[in-house]
């Protein structure tokens, strides 16, 4: 097992480091550069002004010297410093992972729990008034524009009815556990639902087949009742491809959570990369985006190991065969 | 893939072929989607001719009737800048189907190319071609392509008409989300071109000296078309919330080309205001994307009845 977590763990550190070329390359192409951002605000300085200052931060060196200049610093542990906050870009990065971190479990909890009954629901009377409703639920969830939900979300709730607050992470005044889980009420039901959606879709799809397998057949000649034929033999062997299904679902779930936090205007690392993006705050957008990726690598790894953790027939020495 | 697999299967377990469009009839809600599609696009595509004929502008600005309520001259009311909503909304619907076609068939023509050629030649070139598939899959696609979509293109060699030009945001929107929408193709297609790739045919072309761009060309790509079409038709839905995410968050489709994204971008500002400016876009959205998908779904069932039997339909 050590074998195969240092060897995934190996592997995601060569695709950040790809990455880290890639968007540092994608970056450098984007409007302006930090001197033209500091001449805008600061009027007294004279192009030569500028030229000094970019010999000093090296932004005169070619591109792919800069990349190395900052793979070097940050691998040395210095990440560099965000312009717009003014402090080390860790420090900005730090919390804001927490608040995601926060979203994301809750929401895809709830998905979880919700799109598992549903999902037995329809399979086990396909075709039924019940299984349609099912159905038609999950291809809303995944037609809607996730945004365009979350606005409807605040006409109702925050404008309409006055009920739940229609942003932020927690009131001006603090406010304690009770003031953050009313600010997390609506984020968390509009992210959860395109994942609740297709996670549903696919719980029917793999009880259906849990259902025809031999061994329900014998479960049920044993005379079982049908709770115990479901829950105790059909469910268990369900849930495994699930487990895939959520892993792959990561990184859209980030992806949701960027489009969520924008909406909502809650302080997370989905918020922040748009902010650092818009705001030419370059080096704190490189490293949130790369911190995005480990986070989404990591949690892709974390399911790959509960798959094995779960599923007897699956052995970590199986699991090293397949990649 | 029903075509040439029948051989290895039961006789029993065959029912009676049923035609193709009866068996996409049977699936009534996929039919009514592809009328409600065909509305839709047959609309947005008349859009100068209801602009004749209501005797409007698309583009007209009236900053004295911003706001207004649906009447008979702007049966839908207009914007925050006076515009004519139903308008703005069909145009707008040329921008997002455009968009939405354009790269599902880009996506799927990078897809097949991958997919193909990773199951055709098999061994490393298809394990390399497969991990770069995970790996793209993996990924998280909204926050890249914010990137992609915020480079400055003056910065790029490419002539300054193109990268100053009004539509180039159109341009740039298609290539980025093609870029990264090719994955499902292309494990689509590997897995059906490994399931052709020994057939009799495949193997007499080969035997015949046929080379192997014409094989994966005019042997085994017909035969894998099934599931590039269903792939291909529920990934424009999928493009079209993709894009309408960009243009919301101001990344995608440019002002003052309408697209039912960009509509939307005010829409925050303007729930309290003028909510009928933030539902409707979205409901166009809506509707046209559950419409694609439910085709999608349907198109499934018709052309790959075994694929889809597990879902029980």
């Amino acid at each position: 097992m050590a074998h195969y977590l240092i060897g995934r763990l190996a592997e995601a550190l060569v695709v950040l480091i790809i990455m880290s070329f890639v968007i540092f390359f994608l970056i450098a192409l984007m409007p302006g550069d930090p001197i033209d951002v500091m001449i805008a605000s600061n009027p007294e300085l004279t192009p030569a002004d500028a030229v000094r200052l970019r010999a000093l931060h090296g932004l005169d060196l070619p591109i792919w010297q800069r990349y190395v200049n900052w793979l070097t610093a940050a691998l040395g542990g210095d990440l560099g410093f965000s312009r717009n906050f003014n402090r080390p870009v860790f420090e900005v990065l730090l919390p804001r992972l927490g608040n995601t971190v926060i979203l994301l479990g809750i929401s895809s909890i709830l998905a979880i729990a919700i799109a598992i009954p549903l999902g037995i629901i329809a399979a086990l009377r396909p075709h039924s008034l019940a299984d349609g409703a099912v159905n038609l639920f999950c291809f809303a969830g995944i037609s809607i524009p996730p945004f365009w939900f979350a606005i409807l979300l605040i006409m109702l709730f925050a404008v309409t009815l006055g009920l739940l607050p229609a942003g932020g992470v927690e009131p001006i005044d603090g406010g304690g556990l009770a003031g953050r889980a009313r600010h997390l009420i609506l984020p968390v039901a509009a992210l959860a639902l395109a994942s609740l959606a297709g996670f549903t879709r696919f719980m029917r799809a793999s009880m259906m087949e849990a259902l025809r397998q031999d061994y329900i057949r014998t479960a049920r000649a044993k005379g079982l009742t049908d709770r115990r034929v479901v829950i105790g033999h059909a469910l268990r062997n369900a849930m495994l491809p699930l487990v895939t299904i959520i892993a792959l679902d990561f990184g859209s779930l980030f992806s949701g959570a960027l489009v969520t936090e924008t909406v909502f205007a809650y302080l997370g690392m989905g918020k922040l990369i748009v902010d650092a993006i818009f705001g030419n705050d370059f080096n704190l957008a490189l490293v949130a985006l790369l911190m995005a990726t480990f986070v989404v690598l990591i949690g892709n790894l974390l399911a790959d190991v509960g798959y094995a953790f779960l599923d007897p027939r699956i052995s970590f020495r199986s699991l090293e065969a397949r990649r | 893939m029903t075509s040439f697999t029948p051989i290895a299967a039961p006789a029993s377990a065959e029912p009676a072929p049923i035609p193709l469009w009866r068996r996409f009839l049977a699936h009534r809600l996929a039919a009514i989607c592809a009328v409600i599609l065909v509305a839709i696009t047959a609309a947005a595509l008349a859009a100068p001719l209801v602009e004749r004929a209501l005797g409007l502008d698309a583009n007209s600005v009236d900053i004295f009737n911003r706001f207004g309520p649906p009447d008979g001259t702007h049966w839908l009311g207009t914007d925050e800048l006076g515009r004519d909503m139903l308008l703005r909304l069909l145009y707008g619907g040329r921008v997002s189907l455009l968009v939405g076609l354009a790269v599902a068939l880009g996506a799927s023509l990078i897809g097949s190319t991958v997919g193909v050629v990773a199951g055709y030649y098999g061994g490393r070139l298809d394990s390399v071609l497969m991990r770069l598939t995970d790996g793209f899959i993996a990924l998280p696609v909204l926050p890249l392509l914010i990137v992609l979509a915020a480079i400055d293109l003056n910065k790029l060699p490419i002539p300054a008409v193109i990268a100053d030009s009004q539509a180039v945001s159109l341009y740039r929107i298609i290539i980025i989300i093609a870029l990264v929408g090719w994955t499902t193709v292309a494990r689509l297609v590997r897995s059906a071109t490994l399931s052709v790739r020994t057939r009799e045919f495949v193997l007499a072309a080969e035997a015949l000296g046929a080379t192997p761009p014409r094989i994966m060309a005019r042997h085994i790509l017909p035969n894998v078309v099934s599931p590039i079409v269903v792939a291909t038709t529920l990934s424009i839905g999928a493009v079209i919330l993709l894009e309408s995410v960009l243009s919301f968050l101001g990344l995608g489709v440019q002002p003052p080309i309408p697209s039912w994204g960009n509509m939307l971008t005010n829409a925050q500002e303007l729930m309290s205001t003028a909510p009928h400016l933030a539902v409707y876009p979205g409901l166009f959205i809506f509707v046209t994307v559950i419409a694609f998908n439910f085709l999608g779904d349907g198109l499934q069932d018709a052309l790959d009845p075994r694929a889809s039997q597990p879902k029980g339909f």
